[in-house]
């Protein structure tokens, strides 16, 4: 037998591939083991790992940081899916400590308090992969030339609203659109605008979308929601408040998961979110003091 | 004559498989089979990555788990990848936590899931196979599954060194790893010549061995 090559971990392909495994799936939020347990059930994909979710960080103020390592520990012990928790924007250390834990993937968040307000997470030094939160195709392209492997819009997260999740994919899309007649000179005009790689700009003009996955998230909070959002082109869905703070947990997370797969069947919409209870009460953005506004964070 | 394939899209890295699929001599159209109509449709089924306890769920949520079953003893050609493998396994090792997809149990092996590690242990390796010859495929592995056994009448079509990591038995063909995410189209040429799908080019993968 021919000796086999040293196996090679940490690349792009890697990194990219695993938030390819995520497609049409849902990715729901959870602050304990038993959440994490509903969460498996009821086919999502992977779970978010948090200390408490968006709409409690909201109302409980102060400074939002990583999750106890232990709770992190006992949902990764719980689950067989991957286990993804968050970090703060730019904050290395919170950073190393998840990857060293094995979580599957970090998401340098918005939603918690940013630690370094010059940097995001440098995330080509490291084995795991990461997602980030964007409004614009320049806030995407960044954060990818940066190494995410993944996008997702940043919505505006615990408000059960999901008119800023819409809002982004719509952006995010038509400046792709808007890349395809652009001169030369204009491109890297954008690119420079935007702090981006040129490359970058050329390769996404080319494949007409983001080079990673994009999934939508911020605000989703029913069925309707996320096909909403698959509708518009998203990937995947991320739902965080949305399902622990709706009256039935179990059944809000499995009818969303089903929506997100047939979001173009209305017949099989109207069916899975008839009779689900109250879902989260919601927000509206505009009652939202500016700074209250999670997504203006980069 | 081309012909039709199908990817089964309930989750997972379908349109990296239809993407690669579309870039096959040969292939005329690349279905994505969502409903047990769509099935009837297709030559040969592409199950992508992705993760195995959503998909098992979905099987039974949309009924698909019993006509997908009847197609495959009917011979439908099926090519597995990772999650999908898993799906098509006759028997999955419990996990020590968390839940375990009930698999189809089509392909006589037994598999553990995430074998290899969490995430940050996924690998990639340059592999030999004897149907493509001196040139190696760049396999992807992502929290892959390890294959523990196979039954008599599974042929090993490569190993990692220790264990398998593409496997035949008969028309159905399971991996451990993503030839979907290294762009190569290779493996998937070579499944649809050696189950009859498309016919062999001389010279190409399809003058491999004839499928068990």
């Amino acid at each position: 037998m021919t000796e086999l090559a040293t196996p090679r971990v940490g690349t792009e392909r890697l990194k990219r591939g695993f938030a390819r495994m995520q497609q049409g799936g849902v990715i729901m939020d959870v602050t304990t083991a038993e959440q994490a347990s509903i969460a498996e059930a009821a086919g999502a994909v992977a779970v978010m790992a948090l200390e408490r979710v968006p709409a409690d960080i909201r109302a409980a103020g102060g400074v939002a940081r990583m999750a106890d390592p232990l709770k992190v520990r006992e949902i990764m012990d719980r689950v067989s899916i991957p286990v993804m928790a968050k970090c703060r924007i730019g904050h290395t250390a919170e950073a190393r400590i998840l990857e060293s834990m094995g979580v599957d993937m970090i998401d340098e968040s918005e939603v918690l308090t940013p630690a370094d307000p010059f940097h995001h997470v440098d995330k080509k030094l490291f084995q795991v992969p990461f997602v980030c939160g964007a409004r614009d195709l320049g806030e995407a392209l960044r954060r990818i030339a940066e190494g995410a492997a993944m996008i997702r819009t940043k919505g505006e997260a615990g408000t059960g609203n999901v008119v800023e999740a819409v809002r982004h994919l719509r952006q995010i899309q038509s400046q792709i659109d808007s890349l395809a007649n652009m001169t030369p000179a204009r491109l890297s005009e954008f690119a420079r605008e935007t702090r981006v790689p040129l490359e970058l700009v050329e390769e996404v003009r080319t494949l007409k979308r983001l080079p990673v996955v994009n999934f939508a998230a911020g605000g989703i909070a029913t069925p309707a929601d996320a096909a909403l959002c698959r509708l518009l082109g998203a990937d995947g869905v991320f739902v965080g408040s949305g399902i622990f703070k709706a009256q039935n947990p179990a059944k809000v997370a499995s009818a969303i998961v089903e929506a997100s797969l047939h979001y173009t069947d209305a017949a099989l919409l109207a069916r899975v979110s008839s009779g689900l209870g109250e879902p989260m009460r919601g927000i509206e953005i505009s009652t939202i003091p500016p700074g209250e506004l999670l997504q203006v964070r980069e | 004559m081309s012909a039709t394939v199908g990817v089964l899209a309930l989750q997972g890295d379908v349109p990296e498989h239809r993407d690669l699929l579309v870039r096959v001599p040969g292939i005329g159209s690349v279905l994505e089979v969502r409903t047990p109509e769509h099935l009837e449709r297709v030559g040969a089924l592409f199950l992508p990555g992705g993760e195995s306890t959503t998909v098992s769920r979905l099987l039974d949520e949309f009924q698909l788990r019993e006509p997908l079953l009847r197609r495959l003893r009917e011979g439908l050609p099926a090519f597995a990848t990772c999650a999908g493998l898993i799906t098509l396994a006759k028997e999955i090792e419990p996990s020590p936590h968390g839940r375990d997809p009930s698999p189809l149990g089509i392909l006589d092996v037994r598999v553990r899931r995430n074998d290899y590690g969490r995430q940050v242990d996924s690998f990639e390796l340059p592999l030999r196979f004897p149907g493509l010859g001196e040139a190696e495929f760049l396999a992807v592995f992502i929290r892959a599954p390890r294959i523990l056994r196979t039954g008599p009448r599974v042929e090993v079509l490569a190993t990692d060194g220790k264990s398998p990591v593409a496997v035949r038995e008969g028309r159905i063909w399971g991996l451990t790893f993503h030839p979907e995410l290294a762009g190569d189209i290779r493996l998937h040429r070579w499944f649809l010549e050696s189950t009859g799908v498309l016919p062999s080019a001389p010279g190409v993968a399809g003058a491999s061995p004839r499928a068990g």
